[in-house]
Formats: structure tokens, C-alpha cells, sequence
């Protein structure tokens, strides 16, 4: 794969990370997302890195994969961390770069912000890298079933998110074909200044709208054909089961809060 | 008199008041295990007579009965679960992210239990030879698989009629080929009537009738071979003759003698060392 950039790329592999229920994973993140906050010490920090790395670790990935496909990230967290430096000033005063007094609380605040957001990023890229986009559709359908009861429309949610995802490959074949027919009439998609090149992707957009309108006129008869009368009485091929490994995976992260609630100061 | 599954009587549609009329006063029936061709040029009304069938559309003029049952808006899903229908654009009627859930999907909307489920799409694909496919997308299939697979998600159902709205009409000549013999064969092992709309005339030499449709009304009802004959009358509604059947008009005219009007390469073969042999 060439593609460095790999936030929201899935990666299909068999390792324990892969075979959780996608709902098991989906809850974790959203308490890490939250407790990544509460840390405080560098134990707290410490127990968290190694919740995060060995989370990776168990994907099977290769961590060198993920770092370097977390490149544009990486140059957010040293921005992060420089604008640190030079703003924060408290405690004593270490050294002065380029003139610029650096304080002693500066570094650690940098330090920490920076390996906070790094720990967001990687968590929540390993559900995307280990988890397909169906997989991801059906446990939030499953997750948001309760809000059911106030009339929230979670099935139509979910049947909007996979036919999205059915048809993303097929409209980008449909784009690259238009930007070929439009290209072949003289449209210069990839020279001259940038006004002109915004204006060339009129003629792209437009004939793209018109024949996605299209499909979904003609997808929704053929739904309709199929006897698709909305989500009431409708059975499920995908079925989603909660293993013995999610409720161990689950239990392994309850440790971790509680780690985290004992190492905070 | 056999029972008729499909009956339209004196149906008559338009798209609205301002719009002229599609069908005008069109009857005729169509019975169960027969394969019916609808044929007739661009605007003859032949794809209407399609969401005529299963309530996509409703007749201003005039009755439609699906097995028993007037089609109605309190009957369509009634109507819908005995009556299969593959589509123009095989993208456009791909719902599932991959194979194995696009033959679901149908299967889902009638609530069927999983267990079920997992056998019916086991077979149904295996009835157009797509099982290997199962867990492919839509976007790594060709066109012709694809229509193989809505194929396989009808058969799923289980339904009593399969239409074919110009379901080749987009395919390659290879994948047009595949969809022919695909649904030949599901025709020869289910118990179904088959209604195939075409505007080639290619696609009707298998059928056991044929319906020929122009402005609206019924041209003609008649097998295949007769509709052969009629060569001229064919041209001056738009459609256009095979080969074969062109062929063997210029021989007939070189004055070789073709008694029965040939419907495929080996028909007229069969005819031409026949006759060689007499001479």
C-alpha cells in the first residue's frame, strides 16, 4: 500500500484486535477518549502509553506502519509542543532558544498535551485500521438502537451510511470517467492558477450531481421493487455476538481506569 | 383454459394530465411457466408495462391482476413478493456493500430468519454460478456478474414471475451472452413465467411468445417465428431484424431454398445442408 496516510484506511487481518466486536471497540475509544483527560502524573501518562502501544502491538500491524502513516499528525503534535514552549511560562526558566526563554512547566506541559493528543490519534486510527466501515455502520446502528424510543431514525441512519459506502467507489470510477470525458474537451483539471483550476471542477461537479441524482432515483425503485418498506420486520444477515474475548478485552480495560484512578496525584 | 397469472385489461398510463398517453387500451395475459418477450422500440411504453406489474406505477384506465390479486397501493407488497424484477443499470440496483448482502437485502425486507437466510443465498447463487463472488463488492464485479447477482437476489425470494427490464441493454456482448443462458437455465429448473422487455430482436428467439409493442399498443402477439416474417413492417416500427433472419432473406432471394424461418446460426445451417442435400 502506498497510501502513507492512514486514518480511516481498514486494514482486513485475523489478530485479537480484528475479531472484537466492533461495539466492544467502539466503547472503549469513547471512554479512552475521556479518560485521556483525567491523566495527571507521569504513571497515569505511563499506563495509558502502554494501554495504547500494546493495543497496537495486538493489531499485528506494524507499529512503524502506523507511525509513519500518522505522518501529517506527527507535525501537529510538534507544533503542539513548540507553541507550548515559547507561550506557557511557568516555573523556572531551563534554557533560551533563539532568544525565547524556555520554562521548566512549559516543557512539561508540551510533553504532556503532545503525548495526549498522539494517544487519541492512534487509539481511535486503530479502530478504523481493524475495523471495515460495514462492521463500524452496523455496531452504531446496534449502539444507538435504544434512542429508538424518541423517534431517533436509526435503521434509515445506518441503511443511509452503507449504501454511502456501497457507492463511494462507484461515484470515484464515475469521477475519474468524467474528469477523462471533460479533460478530452479541453478542461485543464491540473495547470494554471488556482482560480482557474476551481472553475475547471464545475464541469466535473455538475455532471457527477446529475447522475448521482440519478442513481438514487433508480436505486430507490429498485428498492422498493425488492419490497424494502423501511426497517419494521426486517431481519438481519450481519449479526453482531459478544464473545468471551470482548468481555475479557472489557475487563482488561475497567483495570486500566482503575489503574489510572490509583496512579493520578 | 389455462389460468392466466398476469392480466391486463384495457390498462391505459400516462405520467400526468399535460403528458400524452404511454399505454393506451393495452390487454393481454401472460401464464405461469411461460416466458413471455415484450419488445418495442425507445417510448414504445414496453419498460412501463414493467413497474405496471409490480406497483411501481399505477393505470389511470383499465385493471391489472398479479396472481389473483388487483395491484393496488393496499396490494403492492403483496403483489412485490411474487414478482421479481432486474433492472437497466446494474449499479443502480446494487444495494448491498457486497455480494453476499446485496442477495440479503430482499431477504431481509421480508423478515426471513437468518438460518434461512444464509441457505436461500447459498443456492440462489449457486443457481447463476456467482458463489465463488460471495464476499466480493459491487465495484470488483463486471457488468454481467453484477446482473447475475440481482438475478440470484430474485431468485432468493422466490418468486412466482421474473421481469427483465433491458437487462442486457448495458452489458458487453460477453456479458449479454452470460445473462441469456443464465436465465435460459433458471427458467428450465423454477417453476416461474419469465417476462424479458427488450428492443433487440436477438433476445426474443428463445422466448414461447411474443409480445410487440409500438405507441403504446399491442402490435402483435405471436411466437417468435412469426414474428420473423414480418420483416418489413418489423423495420418501419424501429426494430431491427437479426442476422440471421436478414441472412436468410438475401438467400431466399438468390433463390436457395429456406423453408421455416431459421432463429439461430445452427437453424439456418441445418436448412442449408438440407437443402444442399436434395438438390
Amino acid at each position: 500500500m502506498n497510501n502513507a496516510f492512514i486514518i480511516g484506511q481498514y486494514i482486513p487481518g485475523e489478530s485479537i484486535i480484528h475479531r472484537l466486536d466492533p461495539r466492544t471497540k467502539i466503547t472503549i475509544i469513547f471512554f479512552f477518549v475521556i479518560i485521556v483527560f483525567f491523566a495527571n502524573s507521569i504513571a497515569s501518562y505511563g499506563l495509558l502509553t502502554v494501554f495504547s502501544i500494546g493495543s497496537a502491538l495486538a493489531t499485528r500491524i506494524k507499529l512503524s506502519y502506523i507511525i509513519k502513516g500518522l505522518t501529517p499528525v506527527w507535525f501537529l503534535i510538534i507544533f503542539t509542543f513548540i507553541l507550548h514552549l515559547v507561550v506557557t511560562r511557568e516555573g523556572d526558566v531551563l534554557f533560551e532558544l533563539l532568544s525565547f526563554p524556555v520554562y521548566s512547566g512549559a516543557v512539561a506541559q508540551g510533553s504532556a498535551i503532545s503525548l495526549r493528543f498522539f494517544l487519541l490519534i492512534l487509539v481511535t486510527s486503530l479502530l478504523t485500521l481493524t475495523t471495515s466501515p460495514i462492521e463500524i455502520t452496523d455496531a452504531i446502528e446496534s449502539l444507538l438502537h435504544p434512542l429508538k424510543r424518541i423517534k431517533f431514525p436509526v435503521h434509515e441512519l445506518a441503511l443511509m451510511m452503507s449504501i454511502s459506502l456501497r457507492f463511494i467507489p462507484t461515484l470515484m470510477q464515475e469521477t475519474e470517467k468524467i474528469s477523462k470525458a471533460q479533460a478530452s474537451r479541453g478542461v485543464d483539471f491540473k495547470t494554471g492558477p488556482i482560480k482557474e483550476r476551481l472553475q475547471a471542477i464545475v464541469p466535473l461537479l455538475v455532471p457527477l450531481f446529475v447522475s448521482a441524482f440519478k442513481r438514487a432515483e433508480e436505486l430507490a425503485m429498485a428498492m422498493e421493487a425488492r419490497g424494502y418498506q423501511g426497517g419494521e420486520g426486517r431481519t438481519k444477515l450481519r449479526e453482531l455476538k459478544i464473545k468471551p474475548i470482548d468481555i475479557v478485552t472489557f475487563g482488561i480495560f475497567c483495570l486500566i481506569i482503575i489503574g489510572l484512578y490509583l496512579t493520578r496525584t | 383454459m389455462r389460468q392466466s397469472f398476469i392480466e391486463f385489461n384495457n390498462v391505459s398510463f400516462r405520467y400526468g394530465e399535460e403528458h400524452p398517453w404511454v399505454l393506451k387500451n393495452v390487454s393481454f395475459v401472460i401464464y405461469p411457466d411461460e416466458w413471455v418477450a415484450i419488445i418495442g422500440h425507445n417510448g414504445s411504453g414496453k419498460s412501463t408495462i414493467a413497474k405496471l406489474i409490480n406497483g411501481l406505477l399505477f393505470p389511470q384506465e383499465g385493471e391489472i391482476i398479479v396472481d389473483g390479486l388487483k395491484v393496488s397501493q393496499d396490494t403492492i407488497w403483496e403483489v412485490r413478493k411474487s414478482v421479481g424484477m432486474v433492472f437497466q443499470n446494474p449499479d443502480n440496483q446494487f444495494v448491498g456493500t457486497t455480494v453476499r448482502d446485496d442477495v440479503a437485502f430482499g431477504l431481509e425486507n421480508r423478515g426471513v430468519p437468518r438460518p434461512e437466510m444464509i441457505k436461500r443465498i447459498d443456492s440462489s447463487l449457486t443457481a447463476v454460478s456467482m458463489n465463488d463472488y460471495l464476499l466480493h463488492e459491487p465495484h470488483r464485479l463486471s457488468g454481467g456478474q453484477k446482473q447475475r447477482v440481482a438475478i440470484a437476489s430474485i431468485l432468493a425470494i422466490s418468486p412466482k414471475v421474473i421481469i427483465l427490464d433491458e437487462a442486457t441493454a448495458m452489458l458487453d456482448p460477453t456479458g449479454r451472452l452470460e445473462i441469456m443462458s443464465t436465465i435460459t437455465e433458471v427458467q428450465d429448473k423454477h417453476n416461474l413465467a419469465l417476462v424479458t422487455i427488450t428492443h433487440d430482436l436477438n433476445e426474443i428467439t428463445k422466448a414461447d411468445r411474443v409480445i410487440v409493442m409500438n405507441d403504446g399498443k399491442v402490435w402483435l402477439e405471436a411466437t417468435p417465428r412469426e414474428v420473423f416474417t414480418k420483416k418489413e413492417e418489423l423495420q418501419l416500427i424501429g426494430l431491427d431484424t437479426p442476422f440471421v433472419s436478414k441472412l436468410a432473406d438475401q438467400l431466399t432471394n438468390l433463390g436457395v431454398e429456406i423453408n421455416n424461418q431459421p432463429l439461430s446460426h445452427e437453424e439456418l445451417l441445418e436448412e442449408l445442408w438440407i437443402s444442399h442435400s436434395k438438390m
